[in-house]
């Protein structure tokens, strides 16, 4: 089996398991290739790729391989031999009248000639449209007009569909798996029923209570539903030393904001240390900006925060006045006065470095990094890490 | 083996033909992915019409759990109608009901079910049905019953990627994502639903329509349906179709945020 081909997929980094692919495999032995490689294409991409961010990397892989293949010999003996199988079948079941005339070898040639004729350029094998009535691969099981019913053609222009990659676009590399950290702040939870809504539940020790005073007859009793009282500040590090982790840090970033269940979130963004103001977007200009005072005047002492950033800065950006990186926005207090403000107000606060743990005390920035860690509880921005964080966010 | 090939007021791109046929010789769920209004959930209703099966639809909601669409047991009216003494309560079936699956389990001819929206529910929604979507089936705890299908229903998912969907559901589906339809598509659409338009008319309306969709700060990009809706607003005011591309009359049936209507207005002033 040209097993090659699902290797090459793995090494492409599309995650395709052994069941998808026995799955395309019993496809194709079911002849579902329709003895064309257009179709072939669409039929390993509908199996074995499941998200449009994957097309990209598919096109490309599906190229590679198929990219040298000029002609109908040169198909992988395999690959063939279900396009061939496949045609000897329809030959005599289902083929349409006119096309049984041919035998497999007459096919074959035309097949070749066909192939010839389509040195150029088509769009998006659209060209075949019209085509589609006059050749006699084009079985018209799939499409009642006779679209797209080309022989050999099909794998020339789906090797062209293929380079064309027009999924290019879809392609986001930090899209990797954010499902994880998903699950991890889907622990962060504090469910209390004070909250303003209809009493919607089934309340079943306060219904057995009244049944019972009601000479067992049934009352029931209902009970507002208990909401998720969480709320979070986020502060995130942008820019500088972080660029290098923004793919980790994106990764959270949407974790964080499909986590749905959380009463409240808000986004800030600081580079390397928080001073007077807080940034509204991770691109750090001057003015886009609130003051650190009004977050503490407006958020309650009652959200969590979290804040993600590496910690390694010069110390003076921590410990002296003025020592903010940015130029124009002198800082009257040092920026360690201002973390230790945040550990004050906030009941809760961790602090997640996408630096590993192992390397706090060696990578450039130890110094900062275990002055920051003197005031927040550090964790390193690591599913693991982030779960231990959480657990720190909720216990008391 | 029926085949899909598409129904008159649908306009299915081969590739969708490709992916609902391969889903259904495989037997297996049929996931759709694609912007709003490209269609998704009328795919299952043209699908159900071109094969002439029954369309059963699933609306999921940020609430659903997955055993709701298996059945539901009604403790409550059992209690009640034991203390009034109505009905027969120890035929516990009568109080078993049915979800949307199990309706299209029990079947007696096969089905299309559209599980529409799946994205909305809880992340761990699509695991809980993994083993009902593979083996079809499902067990009724009361009754000590299962319940399987009778003839395997065409099962029809829709995303709207709110959410990422788990490895081990993805890896049992059929994948196929939409693209939001190229200009002659449109145009064969837009034939679809008004017969023959103005072909002026549409040429004008399909160059502002994309026009819009490409302006960088758009956040809520019209749609399909929006397209479909403006076109006849501008049919029955009947616009002065050389002004249509420039003046966009009736902005509001395209773009729905004031933000959008004024980000497409600068633009136009620029112009």
């Amino acid at each position: 089996m040209f097993i090659e081909f699902f290797n090459l997929l793995r090494l492409h980094g599309l995650k395709v398991s052994l069941d998808e692919w026995l799955v395309l495999m019993d496809a194709l032995d079911r002849g579902m290739a329709e003895n064309s490689l257009m179709e072939f294409y669409y039929l390993c991409r509908n199996i074995l790729i499941k998200s449009e961010t994957d097309y990209d990397k598919f096109d490309m892989a599906f190229a590679e391989y198929f990219k040298g293949i000029e002609s109908v010999d040169e198909i992988p003996e395999e690959l063939k031999q279900w396009l061939s199988q496949d045609e000897l079948e329809r030959m005599i079941d289902d083929m349409p009248e006119w096309a049984k005339e041919y035998d497999l070898d007459t096919l074959r040639q035309m097949f070749k000639e066909r192939l010839e004729e389509q040195n150029e350029k088509h769009d998006g094998g659209n060209y075949w449209v019209g085509t589609g009535g006059t050749s006699p691969f084009g079985h018209g099981g799939y499409n009642p007009a006779g679209i797209r019913v080309g022989g050999t053609g099909r794998h020339q222009s789906a090797i062209q569909i293929a380079g064309e990659r027009n999924f290019r676009d879809f392609r986001q590399d930090n899209e990797l798996d954010t499902r994880q950290f998903q699950m991890a702040f889907r622990k962060l939870r504090q469910f209390s029923s004070r909250v303003d809504t209809a009493k919607t539940e089934l309340d079943i020790d306060a219904t057995i209570d009244a049944t019972c005073d009601n000479a067992g007859l049934l009352k029931l009793v209902y009970e507002k539903p208990r909401k998720n009282t969480v709320k979070l500040l986020l502060l995130m590090d942008s820019d500088g030393s972080m660029r290098s982790y923004s793919r980790l840090c994106s990764q959270l970033f949407q974790a964080v904001n499909q986590s749905t269940h959380l009463k409240d979130l808000k986004i800030y963004y600081f580079h390397n240390c928080i001073y007077d103001y807080l940034y509204t977007d991770p691109y750090i200009i001057d003015g886009r900006w609130i003051e650190t005072d009004w977050v503490f005047r407006n958020l309650g002492s009652d959200y969590k925060v979290i804040i993600v950033g590496d910690a390694a800065m010069s110390s003076y950006e921590l410990t002296a006045r003025g020592g903010n990186i940015n130029w124009y926005a002198w800082n009257n207090e040092p920026g360690i006065n201002w973390l230790k403000k945040f550990s004050r107000f906030y009941h809760k606060v961790i602090w997640l470095n996408p630096i590993k743990e192992s390397r706090w005390n060696h990578a450039w920035g130890a110094r900062t990094i275990n002055m920051v860690r003197e005031v927040f509880p550090m964790y390193e921005l690591t599913l693991d890490g982030l779960d231990k964080g959480i657990h720190k966010l909720l216990t008391n | 083996m029926k085949k899909f090939r598409g129904s008159s007021d649908y306009v299915a791109s081969q590739e969708l033909m490709n992916a609902v046929n391969v889903a259904i010789q495989l037997q297996k769920p049929l996931l759709i992915k694609g912007e709003p209004g490209t269609g998704k959930t009328m795919l299952a209703q043209s699908i159900a019409e071109s094969m002439d099966m029954p369309l059963i639809i699933w609306s999921i909601k940020s609430t659903t759990k997955a055993h709701e669409g298996l059945y539901m047991y009604d403790t409550v009216q059992r209690l009640y109608d034991s203390q009034f003494g109505e009905g027969d309560v120890s035929d516990i079936k009568q109080y078993i009901k049915l979800g949307k699956l199990g309706e299209a389990f029990t079947s007696d001819e096969q089905v299309v079910l559209l599980i529409d929206e799946i994205d909305k529910a809880d992340l761990e929604f699509p695991n809980d049905l993994l083993w009902e979507l593979d083996r079809m089936e499902f067990f009724i705890n009361e009754t000590k019953e299962t319940i399987k299908t009778k003839h395997r229903p065409i099962v029809i998912i829709t995303s709207n990627a709110e959410k990422e969907l788990p490895d081990a559901f993805l890896r049992r589906c059929i994948f196929h994502y939409i693209e939001f339809p190229t200009e002659d598509k449109m145009r064969e659409i837009i034939k679809v639903h008004f017969g023959n338009v103005d072909k002026k008319l549409v040429d004008e309306a399909l160059k502002a329509f994309y026009d819009i969709r490409h302006m960088r700060d758009i956040q809520k990009k019209p749609s399909t349906s929006e397209l479909l809706d403006w076109i006849q607003a501008l049919q029955i005011a009947g616009c002065d179709v050389k002004k249509i591309a420039d003046e966009i009359p009736y902005m509001g049936v395209l773009l729905k945020k004031n933000q959008d209507i004024e980000t497409a207005q600068a633009y136009r002033f620029r112009r």
